[in-house]
């Protein structure tokens, strides 16, 4: 008998039908792989199975009862835990004040503080209760989240994309973790688009598209590719890297410090760097070594003395972003809403904000709509960004179309130096293909492109030199070929910055 | 005429104790991640609602607790606004803010002019006797000790119950603690009620103890200053005291040495006790990286569950 089954669950929200008569079942300690495009209706599922969605209808039976839990205290209490993709986590508590609001009935704090200790070390992830959850790692904040499930020895543990924030060592810790919960009894839906760490991991695999269940397959006995198609439907083409030769260079970076604004942030120090003339560089590192920082002072939103950002020689390092697009560096940061895109503004709007004076958008100081309408439909059909018009505003996209229009809108200026902050995260398979394709081939055309990003299969794929950002530090670039992942991993758990 | 020491603190507390009352209600409020910037307005409806329930009934005890009741009940309708209805904190405080001044000057119409009954001062079984200590220590009205109590209370809630860290825990992230399964509205209806019962208790505690009468528009400002106080304070209950009682005592210096004749502008005199507070929060804030470490960081954002 399995420990967990669902029976035709369907959930549609206006316009959408997210989960449409999913069923499947997980038996006792077994690690069950949940896998799908982003949108395919992972996240809804296992919301309403930790309650905080619920069902249209289905139903779903739990160690042999009929299970609907109405809120997570109930699904809790009936033995599911869940980690977050996006960590429920206070920054301004400590570590044993974040795992009591995740409990039920806390125990004392001292008591408490000796429960995680002892968890702690039983499972290897090393953590003091004391500190600040603001100051830690993010893999160390992922140990809060699982220490915090661990006190309730959950029967069924969720865990929703974990390793996307981690270092590649500090996968295979999380990994061994698991397999030791999976051997003392507990099962685990794991929910991943890494199909590498599924077949090292899961027992099953249930793929989602468009809501549907679509396939169950061990993962052991496919191929990473063969997933993939299974997630998407469509035959995979990966994009083809050619090591051009490189030109003069662009962008050059000397000694540069900034102080992190941020009281959780991480402050640079003394980053040195050079970017060629076709040359794309990857800057990896775990989310919090400095990449926000590097971001903010490469696009000039922070200043610093003039010489400590370089573009085609000219001193840059005190000016302001528009100043540094009219020389030729565009920038798109990681936060697409926001951050890259003003939320309620239409995308013709939206467009004139980081186009107005490279592409000509304006006229005697008014603004030249028909122009930027027809630049905004441009980049709304070379990226294949999905939405009724241009004329619709940029909150209404899904996250994967946003951040193909938020790079599509900076490539489509024909820029001299590119600098983007996670360029495909949330993004499809397929969306990631040609986000990634439309850099290459802007490097091919003279471009230098500057990719900061956490996803190492990305880096590898598309740079063609290569960094590591760790505890505000950048290690010496080299040449990304003949480089392995291991090499990577220790770099960016900062073990040698040489 | 001089100034003496021991007159000044006494009434200094005096002057302090609505803002007081005030501020670590806001305080609570912001704790929660809900900045109501209708302090001022939730004083004043305090203040002639407490007034004329003493007045009527002759019992102070009755004006404190009807004063204390309208401020909730102007509040609910800030918490209504925000919390349901989803509308801009920030206008919707400064509408409540109108809203009570205007209504306040309506309700009071008629009520200029007369004293309410008198709060007796406690007595400490011979410490009141005491030199210097006795005056300006033991011998107030309830309300001061029991402002004193409740910014203690606050502390402790804050600190170490599970309620608190919850409240807590709304502020800082209300996505989090939703995700949780924690009620994020139902707590921060329950905060935003107890700020605005503080605010009444200040503003009853001015037309009864401090002034003791009506008059239109009488907070003067108190409630801006109690907001101001909440930053100062670095959202940490004890320092709420400590900027209460400065700009109480700054306060009553400038109408001191007002009343012995400094030969400075009287205007410059009660520009005083704003100034302070405008060169404080200056300084308290000139360290950005930590002023924000304290701050609750969802104060002021909207939470809507989208799911």
């Amino acid at each position: 008998m399995s420990l967990i089954s669902l029976q035709n669950l369907t959930k549609t929200y206006p316009g959408v039908i997210a989960n449409d008569a999913v069923s499947f079942d997980i038996d006792h300690a077994e690690i069950h792989a949940l896998l799908g495009e982003n949108g395919a209706g992972k996240s809804t599922l296992v919301k309403m199975i930790y309650g905080l969605v619920k069902p249209d209808s289905g139903t779903i039976t739990f160690q042999d009862k009929p299970f609907a839990p109405r809120e997570p205290r109930a699904a809790r209490k009936a033995g599911v835990a869940m980690v977050f993709q996006h960590f429920s986590l206070f920054e301004a508590l400590s570590v044993a004040e974040n795992i009591a609001l995740g409990m039920e009935k806390p125990p004392k704090p001292a008591i408490l503080s000796d429960q995680i200790r002892e968890v702690s070390v039983k499972y290897g992830l090393t953590l003091d209760p004391e500190r600040l959850v603001g100051d830690l790692s993010v893999g160390e904040r992922q140990r809060v989240e699982i220490i915090r499930c661990l006190l309730q020895e959950p029967k069924l543990f969720i865990m929703d994309e974990p390793t996307s924030v981690l270092t590649p060592q500090e996968v295979q810790t999380l990994f061994e973790t698991l397999r030791r919960l999976r051997d003392e009894g507990t099962s685990i839906l794991y929910i991943s688009h890494k199909l590498e760490e599924i077949k090292q991991l899961c027992q099953r695999a249930t793929v989602l598209r468009g809501g549907k269940v679509v396939a169950t397959c061990t993962p052991s006995a496919e191929t990473a590719k063969s997933m993939a198609e299974m997630m998407v439907g469509t035959k995979l083409t990966t994009p083809q890297k050619i090591k051009p030769e490189f030109g003069q260079p662009l962008l050059r970076v000397q000694n540069l410090s900034v102080k992190s604004a941020d009281p959780f942030g991480t402050s640079l120090v003394d980053i040195n760097f050079t970017l060629r003339a076709g040359e794309i560089m990857g800057i990896a590192g775990v989310a919090g070594n400095g990449q926000d920082e590097l971001m903010l002072a490469l696009s000039g939103e922070i200043r610093t003395p003039p010489a400590s950002v370089q573009i085609e020689g000219g001193f840059v390092g005190q000016l302001g972003p528009a100043k540094r697009r009219q020389r030729g560096l565009l920038s798109a940061p990681e936060e697409r809403l926001g951050h890259a895109a003003a939320p309620d503004m239409t995308l013709t709007e939206n467009v004139l904000l980081s186009a107005y004076h490279r592409q000509n958008l304006g006229r005697r100081g008014f603004i030249d709509f028909a122009r930027a309408q027809i630049f905004a439909q441009g980049v709304i059909k070379r990226f294949d960004v999905r939405t009724p018009s241009a004329e619709n505003s940029a909150k209404s996209l899904s996250g994967g179309n946003l951040q193909k229009f938020v790079v599509g809108r900076e490539v489509m200026q024909n820029p001299r130096v590119f600098v983007v902050n996670q360029p495909t995260w949330g993004v499809d398979a397929a969306a990631a293909a040609a986000i990634r394709q439309s850099l290459l081939e802007l490097a091919m055309a003279g471009a230098g492109v500057l990719v900061i990003s956490q996803d190492l299969d990305e880096l590898m794929e598309v740079s063609h030199s290569f960094a590591v950002l760790s505890e505000g530090r950048l290690s010496p670039p080299r040449d990304a070929e003949g480089i392995t992942v291991e090499e990577i991993g220790l770099l960016m758990g900062g073990a040698e910055i040489a | 005429m001089d100034i003496s020491a021991v007159a000044l603190i006494a009434s200094l507390i005096v002057a302090a104790t609505p803002i007081l009352l005030a501020a670590i209600g806001e305080l609570v409020v912001e704790k929660a991640g809900v900045l109501n910037l209708g302090v001022e307005g939730m004083m004043i409806i305090g203040a002639v609602v407490g007034f004329i329930a003493a007045v009527n009934t002759q019992s102070a005890f009755v004006g404190f607790v009807a004063g204390a009741l309208a401020g909730g009940a102007l509040s609910f309708l800030f918490a209504i606004l925000t919390q349901y209805l989803l509308s801009n904190q920030v206008a919707s405080g400064l509408a409540l803010t109108l809203f009570g001044l205007g209504l306040a000057a309506l309700l009071g119409h008629g009520y200029t002019g007369i004293k309410p009954p008198a709060s007796p001062k406690m007595e400490f079984f011979g410490l009141s006797e005491l030199p210097v200590l006795g005056p300006t220590v033991f011998h107030h009205d309830l309300m001061v000790y029991f402002s004193i109590t409740l910014v203690a209370g606050v502390w402790a809630f804050l600190k170490f119950t599970r309620a608190g860290l919850v409240l807590r825990a709304v502020g800082e992230n209300h996505d989090a603690a939703h995700a949780l399964g924690y009620k994020v509205v139902r707590i921060r209806v329950a905060a935003i009620l107890f700020g605005g019962a503080c605010a009444g208790l200040g503003g009853a505690y001015l037309s009864l103890i401090r002034v003791p009468q009506w008059t239109e528009g009488m907070t003067a400002g108190a409630g801006w200053i109690a907001l101001a106080i909440v930053v100062f304070a670095s959202w940490k209950p004890w320092r709420i005291i400590l900027g209460a009682y400065l700009f109480g005592g700054v306060t009553i210096l400038q109408l001191n040495l007002q009343a012995i004749g400094v030969d400075i502008p009287v205007s410059y005199l009660s520009m005083a006790p704003y100034l302070v507070t405008i060169v404080v929060l200056v300084i308290m804030s000139a360290d950005r990286a930590r002023a924000s470490l304290n701050a609750p960081a969802s104060l002021g954002r909207i939470f809507h569950a989208s799911n």
